[in-house]
């Protein structure tokens, strides 16, 4: 027989010719599953990892966008609270304002209108003050022309003597106001005596 | 021997060997020496090499499964993967496709079978052990008698006895007079047949496969040793090519018994499961 027959068998091994044989084919068998077999498999493998990895990526990268989306939002809310807050003090600003605006620009008118009416009314008081003065001139003249029974015809004379008269008023006025004691000044003179 | 046989013989037996030329491995292979015996019960136990590699094989399988399955991940390790497609081969490809809706409760024990079988299916060319313990017929007969009784069992809880022994022995739409021939079949194969023929696919296609791979194995060794005597040692490389390839069909057998083991036993289950139509 062989040359291994001689050998005693071992009862835990098989022949040692089987198990040369069985480890050099073993060895080729393993040889082409690694080189063949193997990288397919990793490769299925691989996908399949990094489709489940890829998807958990994009799931993850979703989740973040959504989050950042839901930040952003409250960002602009808050930003849109803060403007519409600040558009509404601008407003009450501004209506204050044209409030305040407006209240001068009534007190300026009313003083406006009151200077207006208190210079008409000068003017007025003035007027009618020479309007008397012309017609109680004529008036006292005719009447005490009536009275006197001098016609005093004469224009300029008359004029100067109504003047007179009146300016004595005036003086007598003024006098009477401020209290100057000036004796026997405020004392009517008569006509007669100049 | 014939004269016939002796002619053939005569082609590896050359001059120099009168001593009868290439002995060929018998039955003895799945036989070797027992390293330990003893006996429980009067039933005699002999530890031998491949009772020891059942023992590895087993061993080796259960702790890649607790290795591979310790720290699940969402995405796998390699290990895991490896694990998580074999697993969904017998979960999704066996028990839910041939067992249909009720398969839940039955995949851990195809899942176990499935790779329990593999694992030692694989030994039978993996160096130094070289031997499977499914060529020996103890195994997958042990194997075939689980499933037997699980069948049966399920069968019997969901249709009650009379109902189950009624569908097997009258099958529905058969008409009268032929289930005279029918009946005794359907009983016999049901009962005696399926748990044989399930045992022996599995025995018959390591046992052939190791005689196989050992015939061409020893065949090289020992054509290569004529080297100098005659010129039969020019067919070592052919005897060894045949090795290697048998080697390779070898793998095409271990995972495929494994798969029509198991899927065999999910079809049994699969009748068992559903009513008769």
């Amino acid at each position: 027989m062989t040359v291994f027959a001689a050998e005693e068998q071992n009862p835990l091994l098989p022949p040692v010719g089987e198990i040369i044989v069985g480890l050099i084919t073993f060895a080729i068998l393993a040889f082409v599953v690694i080189k063949y077999v193997f990288p397919v498999i990793e490769k299925t493998f691989q996908e399949r990892r990094n489709a489940i990895e890829g998807g958990m990526e994009r799931a993850e990268a979703a989740q973040a966008e959504a989050k950042a989306a839901l930040e952003q939002y409250r960002a602009q809310l808050a930003e849109a609270r803060t403007e519409a807050a600040q558009i509404r003090d601008a407003a009450r600003a501004e209506g204050q304002q044209i409030l305040e605006e407006l209240r001068t620009q009534a007190q300026e008118e009313s003083a406006r209108i009151t200077a207006r009416g208190e210079e008409q009314l000068a003017a007025s008081r003035q007027q009618v003050v020479n309007e008397l003065r012309g017609q109680i001139g004529s008036m006292a003249v005719s009447l005490a022309g009536r009275v006197v029974g001098e016609s005093l015809e004469d224009d300029a004379r008359r004029r100067g003597t109504v003047d007179r008269f009146l300016d004595e008023l005036d003086g007598m006025a003024a006098s009477t106001s401020s209290q100057a004691p000036t004796g026997g000044s405020t004392v009517y003179v008569p006509e007669g005596n100049r | 021997m014939t004269s016939s046989a002796h002619a053939l013989a005569s082609v590896l037996a050359v001059e120099s060997d009168p001593g009868g030329g290439f002995v060929s491995p018998s039955i003895a292979e799945f036989y070797p020496p027992a390293l330990a015996e003893f006996s429980i019960a009067g039933l005699d136990f002999s530890i031998t090499r491949i009772t020891v590699i059942s023992w590895i094989a087993t061993a080796a399988i259960l702790a890649f499964m607790v290795l591979a399955t310790r720290k699940p991940t969402l995405v796998p390790r390699k290990s895991q993967w490896l694990m998580e497609s074999g697993y969904g081969l017998v979960r999704d490809n066996i028990g839910r496709d041939v067992i249909g809706p009720q398969y839940k409760p039955f995949v851990p024990f195809l899942g176990a079978l499935f790779f329990f079988i593999l694992a030692n299916n694989a030994m039978s060319i993996i160096p130094f052990f070289q031997i499977s313990p499914m060529s020996k017929f103890a195994l997958p007969l042990v194997l075939a008698l689980l499933v037997y009784i699980l069948y049966n069992a399920v069968a019997i809880k969901n249709k009650g006895l009379g109902g189950y022994l009624k569908e097997v022995a009258v099958p529905q739409g058969v008409p009268g007079p032929f289930l005279l021939l029918v009946t005794p079949i359907e009983l016999l194969q049901v009962f005696i047949i399926r748990p044989f023929t399930l045992a022996v696919r599995l025995f018959a296609n390591l046992f052939a496969g190791h005689m196989l791979l050992v015939v061409f194995s020893l065949g090289t060794v020992y054509l290569l040793g004529k080297f100098g005597e005659n010129f039969s040692f020019v067919f070592a490389p052919f005897s060894f090519l045949m090795a290697l390839f048998m080697t390779f069909f070898e793998v095409l057998v271990i995972v495929l018994q494994a798969y029509v083991f198991v899927v065999l036993t999910a079809t049994y289950l699969n009748g068992a499961v559903e009513k008769a139509h």
